[in-house]
C-alpha cells in the first residue's frame, strides 16, 4: 500500500522528517569526524610486575586524555587517538599475541612493554608489518640493536645509565677520598639485570673500583638472607643492585637486617627505589642510591601531572611519566606526518625533535632508534625522601658518601 | 672457601627460613591427607591471608603477630565456607573435580585480589624490624626468630589436636579409612571441610609470621607453594610429621645451596631431593605413615 503525503500524521511527518534529516544531514557531519589513530598499549598488568605494568598503562591513558581534549590531532583534522589496552601477563609470548591481536585491529603504533624480553620479542613481531614500536620502558640496549627501523627508545638504556652511573660515583668517591675499592653486584637473572651487571663489572675498573663478585638471583626470590650473608663474607666497599621492585624492596630490607655495613648501597635501575620505598621503610631505605629515570623537578608540567596523578591515590612512579611522554612522542610525530601511515610514522619519528618536557633530557635525536639526548638522575634516600644528588643542574641535595656505620 | 661461621649463619637462617615452610606445607599435606588431592589455591589463599594481615596492620595498626587471634579463625572459616560452598558442592564426589575447583578458585582469586588490591607491592614496616639477636657470627632478625618459635608452637598444638581432640581423631580416620569412617557414624563430609579449614588456618598463621620480613602482591603466595609441595613429597604426603621435618630440611638445603653454590645454582639442591626422594623412597621418609 503507497502512502500519500496526506495521510501523513503529525506525528509519522515528525519521525520521517527526523529520519531524512539523519539520513541526509548527519552523515555528513560523521564523515567530517576523521577515523581515530588507534594506539596499541601493551604493558603487564597482571603477573610478577604487574604493578610496573598498571603504572604504565595510567600514564598511557592519562596522556592520551589530554591529546584528544586538546583536539586531537590537527593536521589529521583532530583525529583523536584510541587506547587498544593490552596485557602481557608478564610473558614473552602473550606479548607478542598482543601484538597480533592489535594489528588485526588496525593499530597505527605500539608503546610497551616494560619488560625488556617482552619488548625485544613484540617489537621484532611489530616490525613484520613495518608498524612503529616505542619502547616507553626496557632497559636492555638489544631494544635498539638489531637494525630494527620500527623501534624507538624515548628513555636511557642501561648501556647509558651505567656510563652515567659509574661517572657519578667515580666523583663521590673522589670527593670521599676514593674509600672504595671493591664492590659486589647483585642482580635479577634477566637480561635487564644480567645486562647491567655485566657492563658495571667491567666499568668498574675505571674508577679504581673492583668488582668482587656478580650475584644473580631469581624472580621472585623468598629469601636473601644467603646473599647478604655472603656479601658480609666479602666485606665490599660497595653494593650495586639491579633488580625489579620486589626483590630490590626485599634485597635492601635484608641487607639492612643481617647488619650489612658497606660505604654505599648503589643500584643502577633499581626497580623498588620509588617515593613508597623511602616514605615506608626510612630507617632501610637512608642513605641508599639509585641511577634511575626521573622526573624534571623544575618542570611546571611535570609537577602539575604528579599532582594530578597523586589525586588519584597513585604514585608518580618513573612508568607513569616515562609511558605519557612516548604517547606525547607519538602525538607529536602524527602532528608531523599528518598521516597515521606507518612508513610516514617512522620517517617522522625517525626525525623527531620533540621536547621532552616532563623529563631531564638534552634535545631529542634518535640515533637507529636511540634517544641521544636521554640521561638518567643520581637520587639518594634521604630523611624519607628522595633527592636528585646528580647531575648537578637537576640536584636537590648534596650526597652523603659514605654513609654513616650502623 | 667460605668461614664456617658464615656457614653456621647460613645454617641458622636456613632453620629461621624452614619454620615457615612447615606452616605452608603442613597445610597442604593436611589436606592431601584427607581430601587426596592437591589443594591448587594453596598459594592464592596464602596471599589473601597476607593480604588480611597486611589490611589489618594499615587500617587498624594491628601488628602482625598479634593478628594471629584473629586471622587464624578468620581463615579457618574461609576454607570451611570454600570447601562447602564452592568445593564440595560442585565437585560431586569427585576427586578429579576438586583438583579443577581449586585450580579455578586459584583463578579467581589471584584476579580479584589484583582487581581490588592492585598489583602494588605492600608491606609491613614494624618497629622491631631491625632488631637482633646475636650469636656469634650470626645476626638472626628478631621478627625471623619470633615467627620460628611461633611456627613451632602452632606445628605442636595442632599436633595435640590431631591426637587428642575427637575432630583430630575423627580426621585421621577419615584419612586413613574413608568408607570405615563412615560406617562408624562420622559425618566425612564435615570432616572434609574441617580439614579444609585447618590447612588454610595454617595459610593464616603462615601470612602473620611472615609478613614482617615479606612483602604481598597478588601473585607472591605463589613463591612458597613449589617449595611446599616439595617438603610435603619428602616428608611424605599426608604426613604432618613428613613436613615438619621436610620444612627444616629444605630450609637448611636451600641455605647453603645458596651459600655454596651460588643463589641460582644453590636452589637445584632442593630440586635434586625431590627427584631423589621419588626415585629413592617414593612414599617420602614418613610416608608409610600417613
Amino acid at each position: 500500500m503507497t502512502r500519500t503525503f496526506e495521510n501523513v500524521s503529525r506525528r509519522g511527518f515528525v519521525a520521517g522528517a527526523t529520519a531524512m534529516a539523519g539520513g541526509l544531514g548527519f552523515p555528513a557531519i560523521l564523515h567530517a569526524q576523521p577515523a581515530p589513530v588507534k594506539v596499541g598499549m601493551i604493558h603487564p598488568v597482571t603477573g610478577f610486575v604487574a604493578y610496573s605494568g598498571q603504572q604504565s598503562r595510567l600514564g598511557g591513558t592519562m596522556a592520551i586524555e589530554d591529546v584528544n581534549k586538546a583536539g586531537g590531532i590537527k593536521s589529521m583534522g583532530g583525529a583523536k587517538l584510541e587506547a587498544l589496552l593490552g596485557d602481557s601477563q608478564s610473558k614473552v609470548e602473550v606479548g607478542v599475541a598482543e601484538v597480533e591481536k592489535m594489528n588485526e585491529q588496525g593499530v597505527a603504533a605500539y608503546i610497551g612493554c616494560f619488560q625488556s624480553p617482552v619488548g625485544i620479542a613484540a617489537s621484532q613481531a611489530a616490525a613484520k608489518y613495518g608498524t612503529p614500536f616505542l619502547i616507553d620502558v626496557g632497559a636492555s640496549d638489544l631494544l635498539v640493536k638489531r637494525g630494527l627501523k620500527n623501534v624507538f627508545r624515548l628513555k636511557p638504556g642501561f648501556g647509558v645509565c651505567v656510563d652515567d652511573g659509574i661517572a657519578s660515583l667515580g666523583a663521590l668517591n673522589k670527593a670521599a677520598g676514593n674509600i672504595a675499592k671493591t664492590a659486589v653486584i647483585v642482580h635479577e637473572s634477566g637480561e635487564f639485570g644480567t645486562g647491567t651487571a655485566k657492563l658495571l663489572a667491567s666499568k668498574l675498573p675505571s674508577i679504581d673500583i673492583q668488582p668482587k663478585e656478580l650475584i644473580a638471583h631469581d624472580n621472585p626470590t623468598r629469601n636473601f638472607d644467603n646473599i647478604a650473608l655472603r656479601i658480609r663474607s666479602m666485606a665490599p666497599d660497595i653494593v650495586m643492585m639491579s633488580n625489579y621492585v620486589n626483590e630490590y624492596m626485599l634485597l635492601a630490607r635484608t641487607l639492612y637486617q643481617q647488619k650489612v655495613n658497606v660505604a654505599g648501597f648503589y643500584s643502577i635501575l633499581g626497580g623498588g627505589f620509588n617515593y613508597k620505598f623511602v616514605k615506608e621503610m626510612p630507617d632501610v631505605s637512608q642513605y641508599m642510591m639509585d641511577v634511575n629515570h626521573w622526573f624534571n623537578p623544575r618542570s611546571e608540567k611535570a609537577q602539575a601531572l604528579k599532582k594530578r596523578v597523586e589525586a588519584t591515590g597513585a604514585l608518580f612512579t618513573f612508568e607513569v611519566y616515562l609511558t605519557y611522554s612516548n604517547v606525547m612522542l607519538l602525538a607529536d610525530a602524527l602532528e608531523r606526518a599528518a598521516s597515521a601511515d606507518k612508513a610516514k610514522l617512522i620517517d617522522a619519528l625517525a626525525n623527531s625533535t620533540f621536547k621532552a618536557e616532563l623529563l631531564p633530557y638534552g634535545p631529542t635525536r634518535f640515533v637507529d632508534g636511540q634517544n641521544q639526548g636521554a640521561r638518567p638522575a643520581v637520587m639518594q634516600s634521604l630523611k624519607g625522601d628522595i633527592e636528585v644528588i646528580a647531575p648537578e643542574e637537576f640536584a636537590s641535595a648534596k650526597a652523603v658518601f659514605p654513609k654513616p656505620k650502623l | 672457601m667460605l668461614d664456617p661461621g658464615i656457614i653456621f649463619a647460613g645454617v641458622l637462617n636456613g632453620l629461621l627460613a624452614g619454620g615457615i615452610y612447615v606452616l605452608v606445607a603442613v597445610g597442604l599435606t593436611l589436606i592431601y591427607g584427607v581430601l587426596h588431592i592437591i589443594n591448587f589455591a594453596h598459594g592464592s589463599l596464602l596471599m589473601l591471608a597476607m593480604y588480611a594481615v597486611f589490611w589489618l596492620w594499615r587500617l587498624l595498626g594491628v601488628d602482625p603477630y598479634a593478628a594471629l587471634p584473629v586471622v587464624i579463625p578468620g581463615a579457618f572459616a574461609v576454607g570451611y565456607l570454600l570447601y562447602r560452598l564452592v568445593i564440595g558442592r560442585f565437585s560431586h564426589g569427585r576427586d578429579e573435580n576438586i583438583l579443577l575447583i581449586t585450580l579455578g578458585l586459584s583463578i579467581v582469586i589471584d584476579n580479584g585480589a589484583l582487581l581490588f588490591f592492585g598489583g602494588d607491592t605492600q608491606t609491613i614496616d614494624v618497629p622491631y624490624a631491625g632488631s637482633f639477636v646475636e650469636l656469634g657470627v650470626a645476626f638472626l632478625p628478631l621478627p625471623k626468630l619470633i615467627s620460628f618459635a611461633a611456627s613451632l608452637v602452632l606445628c605442636g598444638l595442632l599436633g595435640l589436636y590431631m591426637v587428642r581432640s575427637d575432630t583430630g581423631k575423627a580426621i585421621r580416620a577419615v584419612a586413613k579409612e574413608r568408607q570405615g569412617a563412615r560406617l562408624v557414624g562420622i559425618d566425612v563430609g564435615n570432616i572434609f571441610a574441617v580439614s579444609y579449614g585447618i590447612g588454610i588456618a595454617c595459610l593464616g598463621a603462615a601470612a602473620c609470621l611472615l609478613m614482617p620480613t615479606f612483602y604481598v602482591t597478588p601473585s607472591s603466595g605463589h613463591a612458597f607453594v613449589l617449595v611446599a609441595f616439595t617438603i610435603v613429597v619428602l616428608g611424605g604426603m599426608g604426613s604432618f610429621l613428613g613436613a615438619a621435618v621436610g620444612g627444616f630440611i629444605i630450609g637448611i638445603t636451600e641455605a647453603l645451596g645458596g651459600l655454596l653454590l651460588g643463589e641460582q645454582l644453590g636452589q637445584i639442591g632442593i630440586s635434586l631431593i625431590f627427584i631423589l626422594i621419588l626415585l629413592l623412597r617414593p612414599t617420602g621418609l614418613f610416608g608409610s605413615r600417613a
